[in-house]
């Protein structure tokens, strides 16, 4: 087992008081595995892997529980032991391709910064391997693009670039928090494509969180449906798909575009 | 190439408009040079021959163009009251000034900028509370004020200078020069350092609420490193705008400063040569510093295309 969450719980103290974001959370996750989450905003998708990342400030977020990854409890380390782990063995891909890299420095830096931050390579070795994982994020012609700043480039290349970021070290799971969420319909495919074939051939396991079943049943075999911080419904994506159980993912379903009933305007932007 | 060519044809251009003000504006004061060099007892057979000696019988624009042609030939003109050539009666001054004004800015960038970080680093604790109170206050006193304080503190009870002592001290050499030039720098930089570090502290802290941010922690980086490789490059950029500006207020804050700590730089000759009516050491002077704030916020400009690759190719 890579990833074993059991009982996850989150509190985020506010301004106006605490909320319960996370509650109940557990999820098993092979080797290898892809699992999607769904769920509708503020369905605490993203709460749980930001909690699973250590990216929720400790100060303002109560996580109690375990997780525990690859035989240690992420939750039970402390900031020097959680940045070990952080971008070498557990990495992110976030749902903000647009703000997500640093604008005023270039992408083949922030490709390398994992490695800077966990290696002792040389710039030689370092430009080696960011090129070869912008090449496995489906990036075309890395040399050229490896001296480019962000906003050089679309929205669909620069989440190639994250993905090329997080895949650098070649991490056992990558968390994809809705990576094709603020990208074009066409696009969103091709991401998904390249996610599946890193899945597949360099065996990273992946936890894929979207709001949309359709993009989960694209690359994932399991999925976990969360609402209001509780998962409500798990199971093989193909019999969740075609049979939910539960009234909240039949309307998760129909709340998709779908071309054969000629409906529009339900979709999520 | 383009750009910068329009950028420096654009700097020309202000120049010329700062000088066309300057000149026009004295000119039309009320006051005659003449008054002040002859005295009121003068007959108008001496007045008119000296405004033609002077060159003042000329209409305004032929004047405004000898002055110009002048100034592009290095000529700054000869001062009324003291008749002998600008440049020569401003050539020491200006080194002062100068000194004085670069010592200011170098103050406030040394104080300011280890300070904001600090702020920044350990925001909402002690030291971060520390600095914004100080800040605070120093904001708060305008310079010349700061000058009497400062004046008060290191001179009258520290006795670490004598005020007004500083022609002296420029003849014991260049450490004494220096050492009496910091402490009216000092008051120039103090309250333009404290705006800095208020700037500053606010821009870091708000580039560490950024997405990129959150991205470089989740690759493993810590949180100095964060602050000093990712957010320091963002925050600095509106940092370098308002000090290119701060030039500005800096060479004025010498003109007010240097009158406070009886320091002989431009400021008291500008001073002089306006209640005199000596209009081209005015109008050099003025024109001096036209070319200091042009010259600074062009590049503020280029040092801000340097730090931000998104404004390279506009």
């Amino acid at each position: 087992m890579l990833l074993e969450v059991e009982r996850l719980r989150v509190e985020l103290h506010t301004r106006r008081g605490s909320v319960t974001a996370v509650e109940d959370f557990s999820l098993a996750l092979e080797q290898g595995e892809a699992v999607g989450l769904v769920g509708e905003s503020g369905s605490g998708k993203t709460v749980t892997a930001h909690a699973l990342m250590g990216l929720l400030p400790r100060e303002r977020a109560e996580v109690t529980g375990r997780a525990v990854f690859d035989g240690a409890d992420l939750l039970a380390m402390d900031r020097a032991q959680l940045r070990q782990v952080q971008g070498r063995q557990l990495s992110i891909v976030f749902q903000e391709p647009m703000t997500s890299l640093n604008p005023t420095m270039r992408i083949g830096r922030q490709v390398e910064d994992a490695l800077r931050v966990h290696t002792g390579l040389d710039a030689g070795a370092r430009r080696q391997r960011a090129l070869e994982a912008m090449a496995l994020a489906g990036l075309p012609e890395p040399e050229g693009l490896y001296r480019c700043y962000p906003h050089q480039l679309s929205g669909g290349m620069r989440q190639r670039v994250m993905i090329a970021a997080a895949l650098v070290l070649r991490p056992r799971l990558l968390i994809a928090d809705e990576p094709t969420t603020a990208l074009d319909v066409t696009i969103q495919a091709q991401i998904l494509d390249t996610l599946r074939r890193i899945n597949r051939q360099e065996g990273t396991a992946i936890l894929l969180i979207s709001h949309d079943l359709g993009v989960v049943r694209a690359l994932c075999g399991r999925v976990v449906v969360m609402r209001q911080g509780v998962i409500v419904e798990q199971g093989r994506v193909e019999d969740i798909f075609h049979r939910p159980q539960q009234a909240y993912t039949r309307q998760l379903l129909e709340a998709r575009p779908s071309w054969g009933k000629g409906k529009e305007g339900q979709g999520h932007g | 190439m383009k750009q910068i060519l329009k950028r420096l044809g654009l700097l020309a251009a202000t120049l010329l408009l700062v000088t066309v003000l300057a000149f026009v504006a004295f000119s039309i004061l009320p006051g005659d040079p003449t008054n002040s060099i002859l005295g009121l007892n003068a007959t108008p057979e001496q007045t008119a021959a000296l405004r033609e000696r002077l060159g003042l019988d000329l209409p305004l624009w032929q004047r405004y163009l000898n002055w110009l042609g002048g100034l592009l030939t290095g000529q700054l003109g000869q001062s009324y009251l003291y008749e002998m050539p600008v440049s020569q009666l401003l050539g020491s001054r200006v080194a002062v000034t100068a000194t004085l004004t670069a010592m200011s800015f170098g103050l406030i960038v040394a104080i300011s900028l280890p300070l904001g970080i600090l702020a920044a680093r350990h925001a909402g604790g002690w030291i971060d509370r520390v600095v914004s109170v100080l800040g605070q206050v120093t904001m708060s006193i305008p310079n010349f004020l700061l000058g009497f304080l400062l004046t008060c503190l290191f001179s009258l009870i520290l006795r670490w200078f004598t005020v007004g002592s500083f022609s002296a001290a420029a003849e014991q050499g260049l450490g004494a020069y220096l050492g009496y030039l910091f402490f009216p720098a000092l008051s120039i930089a103090l309250p333009r350092a404290a705006m800095t570090v208020k700037l500053l502290r606010g821009a870091i802290l708000g580039e560490m609420g950024q997405d990129y941010i959150r991205t470089a922690y989740s690759r493993g980086n810590s949180k100095g490193r964060v602050l000093w490789r990712f957010a320091l490059r963002n925050a600095m950029i509106p940092v370098i705008t308002f000090l290119a500006m701060t030039v500005a207020d800096v060479v004025a804050g010498s003109l007010v400063v240097e009158q406070v700590f009886a320091v002989q730089g431009i400021g008291q000759m500008l001073v002089s040569s306006i209640n005199s009516r000596d209009y081209p050491v005015v109008q050099a002077i003025v024109a001096l510093i036209a070319v200091v704030v042009v010259a600074s916020n062009f590049a503020a400009d280029a040092l801000y295309r340097v730090m931000d690759p998104r404004l390279r190719q506009r």
